[in-house]
């Protein structure tokens, strides 16, 4: 068995809680790995009874799957209403203007996951950006292209 | 075997003496979101690490959120046998001079603090020249139900839960009412789901009480994906007891079998403190089997779903628990004849389920007492935008909507005006500034266009255009319909495009006319509140805003100037 079939059979057997689904599976593929690699949807469907295309189905629906290995890192910028409307579009526009991205997606050399986020839910404090999982709040423009820049510096979570 | 109620209270009571009356001071700060996106775990360890560099002893829990967002972090400040004093957005900078003044020298920072709470039963005196915090705006209008504990109590802590009454609603359930007489109590109370569709929650309960199959469960829905409202996450990181014993006594009083609380993957805050809760409850023997000496056997689990705002839907939330994609089912058959696993299934909002202990210790009637007409009871109200004092409000239904933004939010930020108010989530409504003196109750503020929905109001001074922040909603409902329905489908993203058109100041007249068409279509051929609802937006906007909406379509232009800034949507919508 390689490395990467025994992670995801570790992490889909690993699971403790009592009801284990394709999406439950999914979800702790994902936690392992960081992202579904091929591999995975075929192991979830064989361990679940279930054929890859059922399995595919889920994977596909919900956006926090992904489906290459994750970049370095992962700056998401909140673009709920609340940090809409107190400049959430400048904030990304400073973001890839940093990362030297035009859209969402992974900068080339996989150092950066640019990503928008629905609501990172901490609406006081808008707007939001988040830095591999952690909140900043009461952002602005500089601080955000600041942000990027110190996460750059960091090293990488090694997913 | 675990201890009886008796001694685990007594426990309880005894380590509660020890935090606020020991030898050691207490220093409590606030890491809900909210604290954490201004910098409190950075604060937290700082405070951590100066103690120790100033050998000073105290005890340092993080809990989690007060309320009051905009002055986190919070530093809370108790010595032993003292009142509590409040220092609000504490940067690492503070710090030290926080503990060698008042942590270790015994005085307060008069020029730093926030305010004080004075402890009940205690009769040393306040602090000089610090405000009492409970007369701040944001506090005054408070009257606090399901967050009687937040940012008081470790949550994860189940004794700091105990000692201040947690436990004793199932308590006196299991020991003095039968599971009849505990829906009365709930019928009593008035209480209605607090999810959005204020659906009378004794009568839900009914159902699934009423059918006798031997294995029904609850669900608890924390699928908070309402950009604006955060009031479930912050139950959960607060006072997670409380909605676990709340799940607990649904479960008796309908005769289920088995709860699950329902929480998206990645918000670890929620999730942990919330396993954790649960898991000490096990502990405790307030789950498993024969609850408290009685002959009810429960359980609960905490369920993790992917991200999709439609898994909030009941019916797909279900779908999302069984491993499957968030699509609500057609109906009938209803959940409490075939629910979860084809089992009869009672859903409700985490809101809910965190009234029913208090509703039990106290009784019906007095809930019904509080609150407005048939709208009984509180209201959480996550406040955001362009207003003074950002955060999280408990205030009795009833109140006036203009009391809570111009009093309790204190207004706008630098002395703007009020333009409009986005209520209750993305699928509520937008009211004009002249419409906001409305009484907080669901018929009434139905009727104004708008809902109590999750609680969210984000308000907005006039350097909003209404036409981009509709563009903003729609662009949320277009990413997250989940695509089982083509009105909703289709409809939202030609909603988007149209909206997108308007934006650019390229509409034309049949612009209003066609979004008009599509509403209906989608709000007649949808399965699920998301397509039903999902013109709501629009329409509302146009109600109050119809004339701004012409100034782009007619004179081309945007007097806020806001139309001309970049926009951008995820990349990724589901096809």
């Amino acid at each position: 068995m390689s490395g990467l079939d025994k992670r995801i059979h570790d992490a889909v057997h690993g699971q403790t809680q009592p009801t284990v689904t394709v999406l439950s599976s999914l979800l702790a593929v994902e936690d392992e790995l960081g992202y579904i690699p091929k591999e995975a949807l075929e192991f979830v469907a064989g361990f679940t009874n279930c054929t890859v295309n059922d399995v595919w189905a889920v994977a596909s629906f919900y956006p926090n799957f992904r489906f290459e290995p994750p970049a370095e890192h992962k700056v998401e910028v909140c673009w709920g209403a609340s940090c809409h409307l107190v400049g959430a579009m400048g904030i990304f526009k400073s973001v890839l203007e940093a990362s030297g991205m035009e859209d969402e997606g992974d900068t080339p050399d996989g150092r950066l996951t640019i990503k928008l986020n629905t609501c990172l839910g901490a609406c006081a404090q808008a707007p939001v950006m988040a830095m591999d999982h952690h909140l900043a709040g009461r952002i602005n423009p500089e601080i955000a292209a600041k942000n990027v820049a110190n996460l750059l510096e960091q090293e990488g979570h090694g997913k | 075997m675990a201890s009886s109620f008796l001694e685990i209270g007594l426990e309880a009571g005894n380590r509660w003496q020890k935090l606020t009356a020991g030898e050691k001071p207490w220093i409590r700060i606030g890491t809900a979101l909210c604290g954490e996106a201004a910098g409190a775990f950075e604060v937290a360890d700082a405070l951590e690490s100066e103690l120790s560099s100033q050998s000073v002893s105290a005890q340092v829990s993080r809990v989690g959120c007060l309320g009051l967002c905009f002055a986190e972090p919070l530093v809370d400040v108790q010595l032993p046998g003292g009142h509590r004093v409040f220092y609000g957005n504490v940067s690492t900078d503070d710090v030290a001079e926080i503990v060698s003044a008042h942590v270790s020298g015994g005085a307060p920072i008069i020029s730093k603090a926030l305010g004080y709470v004075a402890e009940e039963e205690n009769d040393t005196p306040v602090p000089d020249g610090i405000p009492d915090l409970n007369q701040h705006p944001m506090k005054i209008w408070e009257n606090r139900i399901v967050l009687r504990n937040a940012g008081n109590i470790d949550p994860f802590d189940i004794y700091q839960y105990i000692a201040n009454g947690g436990y004793q609603a199932l308590h006196k359930a299991l020991t003095n009412l039968d599971r009849e007489q505990t829906l009365d109590e709930v019928k009593a109370s008035g209480l209605r789901g607090r999810g959005g569709a204020a659906f009378p929650t004794a009568t839900k309960w009914s159902f699934l009480a009423g059918n006798p199959a031997p294995e029904k469960y609850v669900l608890c829905n924390c699928e908070e994906g309402d950009p604006g409202a955060f009031n479930d996450k912050n139950i959960l990181e607060s006072d997670p007891n409380t909605l676990v014993e709340g799940v607990i006594i649904a479960g008796y009083a309908t005769g289920a079998s088995k709860g699950y609380i329902f929480i998206r993957h990645g918000h670890d805050g929620p999730i942990d403190r919330c396993r954790a809760a649960v898991e000490q409850a096990r502990e405790l023997g307030f789950l498993g089997e024969n609850i408290m000496g009685s002959d009810f056997s429960y359980d609960i689990e905490v369920a993790l779903t992917g991200d999709s705002y439609v898994a909030g839907e009941e019916s797909a939330l279900m779908e999302a628990i069984e491993g499957k994609r968030a699509m609500p089912r057609f109906r009938p058959p209803f959940p409490a004849q075939f629910g979860l696993f084809g089992k009869p299934t009672n859903i409700n909002n985490v809101k809910t389920l965190s009234y029913v202990p208090e509703i039990v210790s106290k009784g019906g009637e007095w809930f019904a007492g509080i609150g407005h007409d048939t709208s009984t009871g509180t209201v959480i109200l996550c406040l955001s935008g362009n207003l003074k004092y950002t955060g999280m409000v408990e205030v009795p239904l009833g109140i006036n909507l203009k009391d809570v933004i111009f009093e309790a939010a204190g207004g706008m930020r630098e002395g703007k005006t009020l333009k409009f108010l986005q209520t209750g989530g993305p699928l509520g409504g937008v009211l004009g500034a002249d419409s906001v003196d409305v009484l907080l109750d669901f018929e009434v503020l139905r009727a104004a266009g708008a809902i109590v929905g999750s609680g969210g109001l984000i308000a907005a001074d006039d350097s909003a255009c209404i036409v981009d922040m509709t563009r903003s909603l729609i662009a949320f409902c277009q990413y997250e319909s989940c695509g089982k329905c083509f009105p909703c489908r289709m409809g939202m993203s030609h909603l988007l495009e149209v909206l997108e058109r308007i934006c650019r100041l390229e509409g034309t007249t049949e612009d209003l006319a066609l979004m008009r068409n599509i509403g209906e279509n989608m709000q007649a051929g949808s399965l699920c509140g998301h397509g039903q609802l999902g013109f709501n937006p629009v329409s509302s906007a146009l109600r109050y805003f119809g004339p701004e909406f012409d100034t782009h379509i007619i004179e081309h232009k945007c007097d806020t100037g806001t139309c001309s800034m970049p926009r951008y949507s995820p990349a990724l919508a589901r096809r």
